[in-house]
């Protein structure tokens, strides 16, 4: 049965695993005709035929010259495939195949499985109108425009005629009747439709036109075969995948089980130092031809998940071969976070309350000018990160990359505040502002509490209020800017005072949404009976303090439920 | 000014000697090995056998004029060739004058590896495949360079109680690294990222954190004789050799060098290195540790990892494996 599927094999290098490949194919019955490109020096050449001598099913064709992406390659098939159907007329499907392929089922499978599949084309042929996953940016104007110069080997000119001809509007005739279709070169066509190709009346004027196509032959059979096929079958039989610039990923032995359970005949593109996977898949096996359906899926996403990876890389991640520019980060930081304002400084140890209430790690002043407050006060943090203030600033915003890198499936806290590092030019505010994993929420003004509890010499606390309330303003200017993407809330010291539940619990739902339906007290209120006349202190002294709104002049009460919902 | 770096290879290229010179056997496509070394014999056996099982074919080493045997151990060996010289390691801008002589002269079309005796190189997939798959995948993806991270490994308590015995892996005495703490910056004028961070900035430089040793290194690269390396293996000219990140978000396949420099040796050896120096900045680095090793300084914490394999770290993100799958 196998004598009825014949192979054409493309080889240029790696000729010794190509021979142990065609030795495979032979010896299951079905014969091969090698075309080997012209540029294998001689020596190489003969010994590969010599290594071959012994299977008279093994023929070698006349040699083309092969340039990638150009006219050659499809000659070389034409030639090959040619000479495949005159020396053997029992052939009557015909697979296309390079020396870089490797059977992964017995060739009795595929013969078998074909034979359950009369007169069916199984080649990729995609309308070029439709495709969107050419690489190089040509889909179309690979049809449209003439390409005289090697990819590979001139790219410069063939960049610079490409756009002369963009320039010009250059736009070739299409000859009648074809209408450009592209995919894998690795196919299995009919005797049928092979023939009715290469012996098509048209054929010399076709040729004269695929000849300056670009990668006709990715295209030359593609298109072809929609004048001649009966049933065509758009897919290839031989599994191989692209990466992101249209170059074959590359079978290694750490791929033997991902292939043996894809149940694909073919695998392109094999390392020819693969040794193990030559010895497994060419390894002749026992028992009858088994029925399984291809199912490339499993190894499709294997290497989907490669080119993400490539393409995107991993959110948050500042490494040694990824260093986004600004905006090209996707996504900023690894996970959500919490940044708190004003908090700590009008509740009672809110840090020990939202460690007790919420899932989350809790740090105090991450950015503290003395030292990074972690929780626990510890003096290393996950990741290796020291609480050294120097270290943290020296690059502040990586601190906190690092930081949301390392901790990656547990949700961080921390409080910030206009007495913290605020980085060159408010950089640290500037980044977290304009992350969509930030929530921040700011009680302006509340920085002029531990200043009023403080108790120190007036004139001084004045100094520090002046100097705080404007590095404030600047961060509300920040946050109220155009190109915020954070989840940003600010309130008011007096407007917050009014009924601090709500917006607790408000906060509390996008930071624990599953805990919402829990009665939660709420932490107490720092005392601040005489916060007023201290603001009016300030005032006397000739500043002014705005960001704490209209706060009274006397004790504030605020909401006597102090639960929460 | 890679002229000025390549004539200047050239002169100090004169200082070495050859003791035993086996490059006439080099293929066309030998993977090399180059390194300068000073008195290491007792890493030599473990560094020899980790970077054959690699599949790297041939060492070209600069001997600095060791008197503990290394010279003559290393000549015995069929796939090294041994330069030596006594002349001024300082004055060969820390050995690079040297391994640019010797790569002009050996590497031109071959991949080399660029490493100290106390660095392991990680890539992706290093435990099922080659040197040499890594190579191919290379020159397919039309790729010059591959890049690193310096990863510094540490013991378990004082650093100078894990003595390493020869022949010993380094990564069994100290195994343990920090995964999240390296701070990136790019350097405009070569192109290059300029990492800090790990145990030695925390440990010894975090009151001077701009004085941190650098960790990004371009130790793998497929020599041309024009290429110079122009600091360490941190940077390169041509100036494009040192892009080996993405800046659109994207990953490139890159690896880790393990770094086994905190072992029982390394008292001894700042305090050598101190007298003789000959080091980078005064030897600024060597002081920190001298000073710091003598309190016996554990660099260890309950956030150290402790290092697996090659998949741990890329799930850490310390080395990605980009599109390579």
């Amino acid at each position: 049965m196998s004598a009825r599927l014949g192979f054409v094999m493309l080889v240029h290098t790696a000729l010794d695993r190509a021979a142990q490949v065609a030795r495979f194919v032979a010896q299951a019955g079905s014969p091969v005709v090698i075309h080997v490109d012209a540029r294998v020096p001689a020596a190489q050449h003969a010994r590969l035929t010599a290594a071959l001598a012994d299977l008279p099913d093994v023929r070698f064709c006349r040699r083309h010259r092969g340039e990638w992406g150009t006219w050659s390659l499809v000659a070389a098939m034409q030639t090959a495939a040619r000479q495949l159907l005159d020396d053997f007329p029992q052939v009557q499907n015909v697979y296309a195949m390079s020396g870089a392929c490797l059977p992964l089922r017995p060739i009795a499978d595929l013969a078998t499985w074909l034979e359950r599949h009369p007169d069916t084309d199984f080649i990729e042929s995609v309308n070029v109108a439709d495709v969107n996953w050419t690489k190089g940016g040509l889909s179309e104007e690979r049809f449209s425009l003439w390409f005289p110069f090697a990819f590979k080997r001139r790219k410069w000119l063939f960049d610079r005629t490409v756009d002369l001809q963009r320039l010009l509007r250059i736009n070739r005739d299409i000859p009648d009747g074809i209408d450009p279709h592209i995919g894998s070169q690795w196919w299995c066509l009919t005797r049928e439709t092979l023939d009715l190709i290469l012996r098509d009346p048209m054929r010399p004027h076709y040729d004269r036109y695929f000849r300056r196509v670009w990668i006709p032959d990715e295209s030359y059979f593609q298109t072809l075969v929609r004048l001649h096929g009966r049933k065509v079958e758009s897919r290839s039989l031989t599994l191989g995948k692209f990466d992101h610039q249209g170059r074959p990923h590359v079978f290694y032995d750490d791929h033997l089980q991902l292939l043996r359970r894809s149940d694909c005949f073919m695998a392109r593109k094999v390392w020819p130092g693969a040794g193990r996977l030559y010895d497994h898949f060419l390894t002749p096996r026992e028992g009858s031809v088994s029925d399984a359906e291809p199912q490339p899926s499993r190894i499709d996403r294997h290497f989907a998940r490669a080119t993400a990876q490539r393409i995107r890389g991993r959110a948050g991640l500042y490494m040694a071969s990824r260093f986004p520019v600004k905006n090209r980060e996707n996504g900023k930081t690894a996970e959500p976070y919490s940044v708190f304002q004003g908090f700590s400084e009008v509740f009672q140890d809110f840090e020990g309350w939202l460690t007790a209430v919420a899932n989350c790690r809790v740090h105090g002043h991450l950015f503290a000018p003395h030292k990074a407050e972690f929780a626990g006060r510890e003096k290393v943090f996950a990741g290796g990160l020291s609480d050294s203030a120097t270290l943290r600033d020296y690059n502040p915003r990586a601190f906190l990359t690092n930081l949301l890198w390392a901790t990656r499936g547990e949700r961080q806290c921390f409080q910030f505040g206009p007495g913290d590092t605020q980085g060159k030019g408010f950089d640290l505010l500037w980044f977290m502002a304009a992350d969509s994993n930030a929530q921040i929420s700011v009680i302006s003004g509340a920085w002029a509490v531990p200043l009023y509890r403080s108790g120190r010499d007036f004139a001084q606390i004045r100094r520090e209020a002046a100097r705080l309330q404007r590095i404030e303003m600047q961060q509300l200017e920040i946050l109220q800017s155009p190109h915020v993407r954070a989840r940003i809330r600010i309130w008011t010291m007096a407007e917050f005072l009014e009924n601090p539940a709500e917006p607790l619990h408000m906060l509390f739902d996008e930071i624990a949404p599953h805990s919402q339906a829990r009665l939660i007290r709420i932490p107490d209120l720092v005392d601040l009976s005489g916060f007023g006349s201290f603001l009016q202190e300030l005032r006397n002294q000739g500043m002014q303090p705005v960001l704490m709104g209209d706060f009274p002049l006397g004790p504030v009460s605020p909401d006597p439920s102090h639960r929460m919902k | 000014m890679r002229k000025r770096w390549l004539i200047r290879a050239r002169r100090k290229g004169r200082d070495l000697k050859p003791v035993a010179d086996r490059t006439k056997a080099l293929g066309p496509r030998s993977l090399l090995l180059f390194a300068t070394l000073r008195n290491e014999a007792p890493r030599l056996p473990w560094f020899l056998k980790y970077y054959r099982d690699l599949g790297v074919e041939h060492f070209l080493i600069v001997d600095n004029g060791s008197d503990d045997g290394s010279c003559e151990y290393l000549a015995a060996q069929p796939d090294v060739s041994v330069w030596r010289t006594e002349a001024s390691y300082k004055a060969a801008r820390f050995g690079m004058d040297w391994m640019n002589a010797l790569l002009r002269r050996h590497a031109h079309g071959r991949w080399a590896l660029v490493v100290d005796v106390d660095e392991f190189f990680l890539y992706p997939f290093c435990d099922t495949r080659p040197l040499r798959a890594l190579t191919d995948w290379l020159d397919d993806a039309g790729l010059r360079s591959f890049g690193t991270l310096l990863l510094d490994m540490y013991p378990k308590g004082p650093v100078n109680e894990h003595p390493c015995v020869p022949g010993q892996n380094p990564l069994e005495v100290a195994p343990w690294f920090d995964s999240a703490n390296y701070a990136i910056t790019r350097n405009g004028r070569y192109r290059n990222l300029w990492i800090q961070g790990g145990p030695r900035a925390r440990g010894f430089f975090a009151d001077q954190p701009r004085a941190a040793p650098a960790l990004n290194k371009v130790p793998l690269v497929k020599w041309d004789r024009g290429y110079t390396y122009v600091s360490s293996t941190h940077m390169l000219l041509p100036r494009g050799l040192n892009l080996v990140y993405d800046t659109l978000g994207g990953e490139k396949a890159s690896g880790c060098l393990l770094h086994a420099k905190f072992l029982a040796t390394l008292g001894d050896k700042a305090a050598e290195e101190l007298a003789r120096g000959e080091h980078y900045a005064g030897g600024r680095e060597y002081q920190a540790y001298a000073a710091t090793l003598e309190d016996r300084t554990d660099l260890w914490n309950k956030w150290s990892e402790r290092f697996i394999n090659w998949r741990q770290l890329e799930i850490m993100g310390l080395m990605s494996k980009g599109n390579w799958a």
